[in-house]
């Protein structure tokens, strides 16, 4: 019993991680149509900015509290940079935008080779966060309960952003039909600027949050790009509940093959299960229902 | 009002519009009739920004707005209610219409003033758009346009394919519309009776080309319809 508690425990911190680095795919990719390769390396550039953070402050707690919207800053200017640039001009060009974006990619893990080394840097969790609590008679480490946290954090406030607020109508919106919103009144551009920012700022939170569970380098971010893909395409695009459940469902998935396997096969038998499932239901686990087709 | 003057429209390199002149005066409405393909949509796509004349210019209260984005034309008191009961399907009707409330400070009176044109709508908003029947999505449609405040309201076919009953509702309330002061309308309508009966102006558009104007008032249904070969 305890050891499959212990396997659903790291299913559930693996979830977490994929959702939180899923969450701002969910918004670039599931509702603008986007497929930006670069979106991992906006997660490096979280972690690193906790790292320098933490070079200039010296505390460990207080410097990932100032992190956390630092970094979310981070990603998000630039998100806005890549989307002013090269992606505005790609809009409805999906395979010239994944080959930019991996360019980008590849260009900015350079930059972070160059400028921190190869190597990677060390970002100390800070006391608080170190060690373990037992739930339910297992360990669980403090860092990744607090991931957990952080991730549920996450998705109350986007879809709480989402729902309720004038930002997230405009954003529903301009996803749905772009010409209609215009003509409705609304900068269609403005809005898919600050989608953007907010989708690429929540993968620097997800940096942060990882330099808690792994180690800070150049190309931390290719680690998790496929992956949180694929929890957007299985939880259905653009589907934040879809995007949960699909993170938690393919991170216990994965902890339960590997606990009987080795990492590298678990990896294959989860990529399986996933082909399985969209034979099954293209649309993944949520679609939108219409009576019409506009 | 409204000005198009010499207006040319091209899909890639296949001229659609050739060179149309239409005015919509203050307080009036003009009414584009003519047959499917004839380029009335397209033209009304020039009109709010959504098409690119080349060349041709749209003057808005003697302004050139051609260079300007839809939704700069829309602060500027254009506002569009495009062919097919157009909305947003994954909003509620509420959403559909809060979107183009927001950050105006009228948006709360000028809601309350567009549901009460057509009242139906009011059991309807927490209902998502996507889910509403035709012709309740083109009520929805309107109402959404309203909120904007505008002062010239452009509406594409906006009884086409939606039940007799609720065509009856529509018809109404864009006489109603028409009937107030400080809204000018350019409509383009199947319905040849109804649009005389509410256009000051008329044109008829044939494969890109206005083949015949007048005034509404004075032109008998007949007449137009023949001029239209219907």
């Amino acid at each position: 019993m305890d050891a499959v508690l212990g396997q659903l425990y790291a299913g559930i911190s693996l979830g977490s991680v994929l959702l939180l680095v899923a969450l701002g795919l969910t918004l670039t990719f599931g509702q603008m149509g986007v497929i930006n390769m670069a979106h991992g390396e906006f997660l490096m550039a979280g972690a690193y900015t906790a790292f320098v953070v933490q070079q200039v402050i010296g505390g460990a707690g207080l410097a990932l509290l100032i992190a956390l919207p630092l970094a979310f800053l981070v990603g998000g200017l630039l998100g806005v940079l890549l989307e002013t640039t090269l992606i505005s001009r790609l809009y409805s060009r999906p395979l010239d935008t994944l080959l930019v974006t991996w360019g980008v990619s590849l260009v900015l893990q350079q930059l972070a080779r160059d400028v921190f080394g190869a190597p990677a840097v060390e970002v100390r969790a800070p006391e608080w966060l170190r060690g373990n609590v037992e739930v339910l008679g297992v360990p669980f480490t403090t860092g990744r309960l607090f991931i957990v946290v952080l991730a549920v954090v996450a998705v109350a406030v986007l879809s709480a952003v989402l729902r309720f607020s004038s930002l997230g109508r405009r954003v529903r919106a301009v996803v749905q039909s772009r010409g209609l919103a215009e003509t409705s009144g609304i900068d269609s551009r403005r809005t898919d600027r600050l989608t953007f920012f907010i989708g690429s700022g929540l993968a620097g939170i997800a940096g942060v949050a990882l330099t808690l569970i792994a180690s800070t380098q150049p190309y931390m971010g290719q680690t998790y790009i496929v992956d949180a893909f694929l929890v957007v395409v299985a939880g259905g695009i653009g589907q934040i509940r879809g995007a949960v459940l699909a993170a938690f469902g393919l991170g216990v998935l994965q902890a339960f093959f590997a606990y009987s396997q080795s990492v590298s096969t678990a990896k294959v038998l989860l990529l399986l299960c996933v082909i399985a499932f969209l034979q099954l239901r293209p649309q993944g686990l949520f679609s939108v229902r219409t009576r019409s087709l506009v | 009002m409204l000005e198009l003057r010499d207006v040319h429209i091209a899909y890639g390199r296949t001229e659609v519009v050739h060179g149309i002149d239409v005015v919509v005066p203050p307080d009036g409405v003009a009414v584009i009739l003519g047959h499917n393909g004839a380029g009335k949509t397209t033209l009304l796509r020039a009109a709010v920004g959504l098409l690119p004349p080349r060349p041709g210019r749209v003057l808005l209260d003697g302004e050139d707005v051609t260079g300007l984005r839809p939704h700069q034309r829309v602060r500027r008191g254009l506002a569009y209610v495009p062919q097919g009961q157009q909305s947003f399907p994954q909003l509620t009707a509420a959403e559909n219409l809060q979107l183009v409330a927001d950050g105006r400070r009228d948006g709360r009176a000028r809601t309350g003033e567009a549901l009460d044109l057509f009242p139906a709508l009011k059991e309807l908003l927490g209902r998502r758009a996507g889910l509403l029947s035709g012709g309740q999505r083109q009520q929805l449609a309107i109402a959404r346009a309203l909120i904007t405040g505008p002062r010239l309201l452009i509406l594409d076919e906006p009884t086409e394919g939606i039940q007799p009953s609720v065509v009856t509702e529509i018809q109404e309330a864009i006489l109603a519309l028409t009937r107030r002061g400080g809204l000018s309308v350019l409509l383009v309508e199947q319905h040849v009776g109804f649009a005389l009966s509410a256009a000051s102006t008329y044109y008829v558009v044939e494969s890109g080309r206005v083949t015949g104007t007048g005034d509404g008032g004075a032109a008998s249904t007949a007449a137009v319809r023949a001029a239209m070969a219907i």
